[in-house]
């Protein structure tokens, strides 16, 4: 969708702003260009549409050589936000969505037609279309300049820090929203923001800069684990570091692997003695191929037990499991939000490897809030010395 | 009073159409010349400031001066009647042009630049219509002040209500004096209004109140 190859841009003074960046975008991706100012993003992305033009190298559109393409039909292929919204003051919210149309000498129906379809996009009443931008609040304002961005329905779209100059409540909402749009509408995104919790939430692949080159570029879970080296973790900073672990950590590095079980053929009597042994007051049951079955607790079993004499006949087999290699982070939310004490784990044959249990959860919550246990310990044994 | 309409009245009406061409013309010219002008200025920032400064130099050589110089040049009429005013005409428009359009909201530009708009798009749908209330204002200052100059068109024989003025001080009959400069000053007033008139349905909507919060 887009390639960048040894990308240079040189300034008259003789100031390098990008060096020889080398970079390729899948169509459908959401990039997130990051870094500190003067890194080079901005200009990285201004040089796509031709708003700076590339001092050596070459950006492929398409496959397409942007140099060879005339700048004005360019940029009228590709999608621009930038973060002072600049909505044209004296034109109406419907003259502004559809501007690019006007630009490209569209019938006045298709523009009506256009601007209506757009503005359902972002939840807003069509009698909006008719007002002009300084009737609208802020957020609204930018939801419109999103939306003049789609109006050509290009398949790439530019955005400059677009939510940078927005209140935080009314960024984290139009993120939200603009994430599931761009997931619906299947757009290539290039995301320039200088906020990591933005890049974070949003890209599929994050490029962080310094000085004009790239010092990794790659998913935001691949760097959260694994940043390229001490700039990028400053960077990302040590608390983000720490309390992403449960965004990258899977359910299998943190459960306890010895869940106490039961076999589907065994008596009652046996799953009692069982608990009484283990000092719990529930089984989860397992068949001879360790697959999960279902739960037993000492409730069941107190009700039912002068009729039946089988686990397999009393267990509730309605039970809630986890895929090993699920995320904690959603893990931990469908915990708290079933108020479960526990999740069993399994593996792709649905057989039990573990169990992840209320306790292995506080023990997360004490290390996103106290660091990990050897950072503790140093200040201590500092102390002590 | 009557008896003075009664001797003078048509050649009143007859002088204050001509008050009127001379002007028009003039300021009509100064608009066509000094929006262009100005917004090519926009274009080379780095020379705009000096070539400013220079026809800002035409403006100081007195009026009388310049419709003197212009006897040699072009003879006596109208025509270096109308020139001379046109040259007057020149900075209010070029400088409020110049500013109005440099003013514009940078974002905005960018923004229709990165939409795709071409260099006369830009012009045309964005420059004009938000630096429109700056112009107008220089155009009614030029208009104005053109009005009262336009009497000294008289003085090299460009005819207008200045003929009045200058009769009446030869004559020592200071009611021709009168008669040439209320209705000049009317005159005056009434473009001014019927210039606030057409910048308020020229204005675009949306930008007129927001340019009113501003």
């Amino acid at each position: 969708m887009l390639q960048f190859q040894h990308v240079t841009k040189r300034y008259p003074g003789g100031k390098t702003a990008v060096k020889d960046l080398n970079l390729t975008v899948d169509k459908g991706e959401f990039v997130c260009f990051i870094g500190p100012s003067g890194c080079g993003k901005t200009t990285t992305m201004k040089m796509v549409n031709r708003l700076i033009d590339i001092t050596e190298g070459t950006i492929l559109v398409d496959g397409k050589d942007i140099t060879k393409q005339d700048p004005v039909a360019l940029r009228r292929s590709i999608g621009y936000v930038i973060q002072q919204i600049g909505l044209m003051p004296h034109m109406t919210i419907k003259e502004n969505i559809v501007l690019v149309g006007t630009l490209l000498k569209w019938s006045q129906q298709k523009k009506d037609e256009r601007a209506k379809e757009l503005i359902r996009l972002v939840n807003l009443p069509e009698e909006y279309l008719e007002k002009y931008p300084h009737e609208l609040s802020g957020g609204q304002q930018q939801r419109i300049g999103v939306l003049r961005a789609l109006a050509a329905n290009p398949p790439l779209i530019l955005m400059d820090e677009p939510f940078g100059a927005l209140d935080p409540i009314t960024r984290d909402s139009l993120q939200e929203e603009f994430k599931k749009l761009q997931k619906e509408l299947n757009k290539t995104i290039i995301f320039v923001t200088h906020d990591m919790d933005e890049a974070l939430k949003l890209a599929d692949k994050i490029v962080i800069m310094r000085d004009g080159e790239i010092v990794q570029a790659d998913t935001p879970e691949e760097i959260l684990r694994n940043p390229a080296d001490e700039f990028v973790e400053k960077f990302l900073g040590k608390d983000r570091l720490i309390q992403a672990r449960p965004d990258v950590t899977t359910v299998k590095q943190i459960m306890s692997s010895s869940p106490v079980t039961v076999e589907t053929g065994e008596s009652l009597k046996q799953a009692i003695s069982m608990m009484r042994k283990s000092r719990v007051d529930s089984l989860l049951v397992v068949d001879e191929e360790k697959r999960l079955k279902g739960v037993i607790d000492v409730e069941m079993i107190d009700r039912n037990w002068k009729k039946s004499t089988y686990v397999s006949e009393v267990m509730e087999t309605e039970i809630f499991s986890v895929p090993q290699d699920s995320l904690l982070r959603d893990t931990l939310h469908k915990i708290l939000r079933r108020s479960l004490k526990y999740v069993p784990v399994v593996d792709d044959q649905h057989r039990l490897v573990g169990i992840v249990t209320r306790a292995s959860l506080a023990d997360i919550v004490y290390d996103t809030i106290w660091g990990d246990g050897l950072e503790i310990e140093e200040p201590i044994a500092a102390a002590a010395e | 009073m009557m008896e003075f309409f009664s001797k003078h009245g048509q050649e009143l009406l007859i002088k204050t159409w001509e008050h009127l061409t001379i002007s028009g013309i003039a300021i009509l010219l100064g608009v066509l010349v000094a929006v262009p002008l100005g917004i090519l200025f926009t274009r080379i920032p780095k020379l705009a400031d000096r070539l400013i400064s220079l026809v800002g130099i035409l403006q100081t050589i007195p009026s009388l001066a310049i419709l003197a110089f212009f006897i040699p040049l072009m003879g006596v009429g109208k025509f270096p009647a109308i020139i001379a005013l046109f040259v007057y005409s020149l900075l209010p428009i070029l400088r409020n042009t110049y500013t109005g359009v440099k003013n514009v909201d940078q974002n905005v530009l960018e923004a229709g630049k990165g939409m795709g708009m071409n260099q006369w798009e830009s012009i045309v749908k964005i420059e004009l219509p938000l630096a429109l209330p700056v112009i107008m204002a220089g155009i009614r200052l030029s208009t104005v002040y053109l009005i009262g100059w336009a009497s000294l068109a008289a003085f090299i024989g460009g005819g207008g209500l200045g003929d009045f003025i200058f009769d009446g001080m030869n004559l020592y009959q200071p009611e021709l004096i009168v008669a040439g400069t209320v209705p000049a000053t009317i005159l005056a007033l009434l473009a001014n209004g019927l210039l606030s008139v057409i910048e308020k349905k020229l204005t675009p909507k949306g930008w007129k109140e927001t340019y009113q919060t501003l």
